[in-house]
């Protein structure tokens, strides 16, 4: 470990906080249902899914092994393209925090290596079709099996239980909501927290420490299991609350219906050999689960908002890579000034989500509206923030220039914090 | 570019065909448990409804142990 360059530290560093914001951006996947429902208390629903994240991470290897899946080409990538990459996926992490939207951290990662890629060696090192058939397709397909079979089996369990009385009902679903929530905690954590190990495995085998091939060191599966555990512990609050009261009301029936359908189309599309995105697959089944009650509701809106998020993750998570790897590759001033925009724009996100905190104790308030994110204390500053991310109908130039900071990024800083 | 539609429509089909079974075993248990209280609160006692409930509730926690079993494979 003495050969350990500053680049490569800053590199790990920034894996770690990746893994970080993965962790409490996907809490609400796992635990949204059980919370809005009431199976479990708040923080009793994040404490677990953070110690079922962290058994996760320890169970197998596999995935981290195959970080990029072939999307870009893994030869010669450098530590500053890894750092890029980081940086952009973190950021639109943090920025659809936020806002309140769920939405893939594998695709703002993959969107970022693609952009980050692009900046370093031009577009031949990015294997388009495989955008196509890992990103998009499952994109799309990932929430309409997950909302079908949701759909499906919350219309019989009304029918089947009609006659059933609500004491016992209400009991039973919560131990089997609690059931499938961790049952996704648990592939969460075997799958995102493998990923931050093969992203530091790769810096290390690119910055020479590690043999190419090797298995991730001991300390790397530690760390990346204890970022993303704390990282769900805290909890995306804001993503939970969109999640289990924003798109639709959840009865218990419901909230077990979308939970088991996650579970069952994320442990099949991952042993079925075609793999879906958790954030996709649980937020179509919490639609599904919506649509299945007679008289239940989905909140097209924040639908489309969360669908127009899904949208952007790649060519936004992208761009701010693209940028970053620009700029990084200016040498150790590059470097460090990347380094330095990231941790002031994490700063500024933070600073903007205490004007209205959402927390353990708010989680399950909603206005009277149904919608959520219009918040109670400071509503400009959220509203403000869905009109940028929100494109125009005209089509995606607009929305890029409001979303993106400016191509030479750290003097934008205080720009885009205003936008946001 | 190819797009492997096979594996796509397994994954549909068999999520499709597992959750709404899964979620029906349970609304049979739930439902059978319910029966039995019921009975029980009137003195009396339903067997099979019982037994029927730990059947639903056996075979969806052979499901968890299976899908447990898949994630640390």
């Amino acid at each position: 470990m003495e050969h350990i360059t500053l680049l490569l530290a800053i590199v790990i560093v920034t894996a770690l906080v990746f893994d970080f914001t993965n962790g409490f951006h996907d809490t609400a996947n796992a635990m949204a249902t059980t919370i809005s429902t009431g199976a479990l208390k708040p923080k009793t629903a994040v404490a677990m899914s953070a110690v079922l994240n962290l058994v996760g991470a320890f169970l197998s290897v596999e995935v981290a092994k195959t970080i990029s899946k072939g999307l870009v080409d893994e030869t010669g990538i450098a530590p500053e393209v890894i750092l890029a990459a980081l940086v952009g996926a973190i950021l639109w992490n943090l920025l659809t925090w936020l806002i309140g939207l769920p939405s893939s951290s594998s695709h703002a990662l993959m969107g970022g290596l693609i952009g980050a890629t692009i900046a370093s060696i031009g577009l031949s090192g990015v294997n388009g079709g495989v955008v196509v058939t890992k990103v998009l397709i499952p994109a799309i397909a990932a929430p309409l099996v997950a909302g079908m079979a949701a759909y499906f089996s919350t219309r019989l369990t009304y029918k089947i239980g009609k006659n059933t009385a609500p004491k016992a009902q209400a009991k039973g679903y919560r131990s089997g909501q609690i059931a499938s929530a961790g049952l996704v905690s648990l592939a969460h954590g075997t799958n995102d927290a493998q990923k931050t190990m093969g992203i530091i495995t790769l810096a290390l085998v690119a910055g020479g420490v590690l043999a190419p091939g090797s298995n991730p060191p001991m300390w790397v599966i530690l760390s990346a299991g204890l970022a993303i555990a704390l990282g769900t512990y805290l909890g995306g609050w804001r993503i939970i609350r969109t999640m289990g009261k924003g798109l639709t009301d959840l009865q218990p029936q419901q909230g077990f219906a979308a939970q088991t359908s996650a579970a069952t189309v994320i442990l099949a599309s991952s042993h079925l050999g075609f793999s879906l995105s958790t954030t996709h697959s649980c937020s179509g089944a919490v639609m599904g689960a919506g649509l299945g009650r007679k008289g239940g509701v989905v909140r097209w809106s924040t639908a489309t908002r969360m669908f127009v998020a899904w949208g952007l993750t790649l060519p936004a998570a992208g761009l701010v890579a693209a940028v970053a790897e620009f700029v990084a590759r200016q040498g150790d001033w590059g470097v460090a000034a990347v380094a330095t925009f990231l941790v002031v724009s994490c700063a500024a996100i933070w600073i903007i989500s205490r004007r209205q905190v959402v927390n353990h104790t708010n989680v399950n308030d909603v206005d009277a509206d149904g919608t959520p994110d219009s918040g109670d204390a400071q509503p400009g500053v959220v509203t403000t923030a869905i009109a940028a991310v929100t494109p125009p109908p005209a089509g995606a130039p607009a929305d890029l220039s409001a979303t993106i900071p400016a191509p030479s990024a750290p003097p934008t800083e205080s720009a885009r914090s205003a936008a946001v | 570019m190819d797009i492997d539609w096979a594996a796509l429509g397994s994954v549909f089909g068999v999520s499709l065909v597992a959750t709404v079974a899964l979620v029906g075993l349970f609304t049979l248990g739930v439902q059978g448990l319910s029966k039995q209280e019921a009975a029980a609160a009137e003195g009396g006692s339903a067997p099979l409804a019982r037994t029927g409930a730990y059947v639903c509730f056996a075979l969806c926690t052979a499901a968890v142990a299976y899908g447990i079993s898949l994630i640390v494979a």
